[in-house]
């Protein structure tokens, strides 16, 4: 149960005094975990994400050497809702869960934006237009 | 045995299929290789090239990134990047032939611009949860009129059949859209009031005596919900074409090659004998046609594909914000979204905290009366 989001819940238990006002901000959380879940294995449902983010988030999970599969899915076009699986191999189950996963895939997707941001500022910044005689299409 | 690495990332193009289209650079599908997300690495592979860039059309190339994080950009390029346009069209007077939704779905489409900062700095309109709308402020709307009327050329000829000579107001423009700045706006708009992004949009025709008269509402919306919103006319990729050559072209052969592919991309030059030899000169102007492969004489010769992980994006702004400035808003857009959502994990986690603790109080509860009723 070391887990690293486990460590972020601490104090959690003591802080009674503010049930009121946490039960008010956990009203609009747009992610539960749907039945089934395992100790390294669980299945998350987004509201109001669609492939956007969903094909995304998995190609980055799937980098994760910890993760044994990923998988994302829109249950129905009408719905807004994107499901996204996770597994873990066993042998990483003592110090990661799938949130673990989802939270490391989500700071990997925050980094590379950065340095997209980065590179493509510099690039531009580094560039001048030739007119109209360029490149076609 | 592993293709080789230089190979890995082309997909293959035959006449009638396509080869080795699955991306295979993840943890444990190499032997012996890490494909693990590593940041630095991403960072000494990753490039950007630009090609052009015009504030109404950027192409640029991503260079070593994966399909999943182009098409994520250029699906948030188009549908999640905020932009102003008109929401609501109040009717005075239309007395021309097209009917006010017709007109008023029109007016809706017309790309607006004005002072860029003051556009972003717009706040949303939120439409209260009850029937009757909020109030619109200074901060999330943006009011703009169109009045015009057709009249009768008084110094037209008798003989005159042009509608231009006989009659006077019977284009309605995109330009005659007037922008009336309220509070704030006033000093925001200063410079850049908000107008037609394309001044010369034909809205309506009239004839002598219509009119149409209308206040308009703005406000800022994203493509997802309409169109309309959308920052982007074209936003797209595709993949850097690649042509192989495995066995010499030389003399009218080579000539027959090049025009198999659109100008620029295969070049005949001259080699040391004097003998003429087909290269691949430009491969950004293929689009991949597989004419080729059609012909028998190049059979086994040539060899047909696209690099996967070399992006070439087009985008073209409808003209609110410049082209490069909506790419860095969808790659902005793509961070909020993994902070906002990592902020919901962690109210999931307390959630699911809190309810066992609650379940255990519960039992621990119902066991105490329990024992209570035992000693009874």
């Amino acid at each position: 149960m070391d887990s690293k989001v486990e460590n972020v819940l601490g104090g959690m238990e003591e802080d009674d005094g503010e049930l009121t006002t946490t039960e008010e901000l956990l009203s609009d959380i747009r992610i539960m975990t749907l039945p089934g879940e395992e100790e390294g294995s669980a299945s998350f449902e987004i509201i109001g994400e669609d492939h956007t983010l969903g094909n995304a988030l998995r190609y980055i999970i799937m980098k994760n050497p910890e993760v044994e599969f990923c998988g994302y899915s829109i249950p129905h076009p009408s719905e807004d809702k994107m499901n996204i699986r996770i597994q873990i191999y066993p042998e990483y189950w003592e110090q990661t869960r799938p949130y673990d996963a989802l939270m490391k895939g989500l700071d990997d997707l925050a980094d590379l934006c950065d340095h997209i941001t980065h590179a493509f500022k510099e690039a531009r910044d580094n560039f001048t237009d030739p007119g109209d005689n360029s490149e076609q299409r | 045995m592993p293709a080789p690495a230089i190979r890995r990332n082309i997909v293959g193009v035959t006449a009638e299929t396509v080869t080795n289209v699955s991306s295979t650079d993840f943890p444990g599908h190499w032997p012996g290789e890490d494909h693990s997300w590593n940041i630095n690495h991403f960072r000494r592979v990753f490039k950007v090239k630009f090609y052009r860039n015009t504030p109404l059309l950027s192409q640029f190339d991503l260079i070593h990134t994966d399909a999943a994080i182009a098409n994520t950009l250029r699906r948030i390029m188009i549908a999640e990047v905020p932009t102003l346009a008109i929401e609501s069209v109040y009717v005075s007077n239309n007395t021309s032939i097209i009917q006010d939704e017709v007109l008023a779905h029109r007016l809706g489409l017309v790309p607006l611009r004005g002072d860029k900062d003051a556009l972003r700095g717009l706040s949303w309109y939120l439409r209260g949860e009850d029937v009757i709308p909020r109030e619109p402020t200074d901060e999330d709307t943006v009011v703009l009129y169109l009045k015009k009327t057709c009249e009768r050329n008084p110094e037209a000829k008798k003989t005159d059949t042009d509608p231009d000579k006989l009659y006077t107001g019977h284009n309605v423009y995109a330009s005659d859209i007037v922008f009336e700045p309220a509070g704030r706006q006033i000093k925001d708009f200063a410079h850049d009031p908000v107008r037609a992004a394309n001044p010369d949009i034909l809205i309506a025709k009239l004839r002598p005596g219509q009119e149409i008269d209308l206040t308009m509402h703005c406000v800022k919306g994203i493509g997802q919900d309409h169109a309309k919103f959308s920052p982007v006319a074209t936003a797209s990729y595709r993949l850097l074409p690649d042509i192989k050559i495995k066995k010499p072209i030389r003399g009218k052969a080579a000539e027959r090659f090049a025009a198999c592919f659109p100008k620029g991309v295969i070049a005949v030059r001259e080699g040391e004998d004097g003998q003429k030899e087909a290269v691949v000169d430009n491969v950004r102007n293929d689009t991949v046609s597989r004419e080729v492969l059609r012909h028998d004489e190049f059979k086994g010769i040539v060899e047909l594909g696209r690099v996967r992980d070399h992006f070439i994006f087009s985008v073209e702004s409808t003209g609110q914000f410049d082209a490069d400035e909506i790419f860095l808003s969808a790659v902005g857009t793509l961070k909020a979204k993994t902070i906002n959502l990592k902020r919901d994990i962690y109210k999931m986690l307390r959630k699911q905290a809190l309810d066992a603790k609650r379940a255990r109080e519960a039992v621990e509860e119902a066991t105490e009366e329990a024992d209570v009723m035992d000693t009874q």
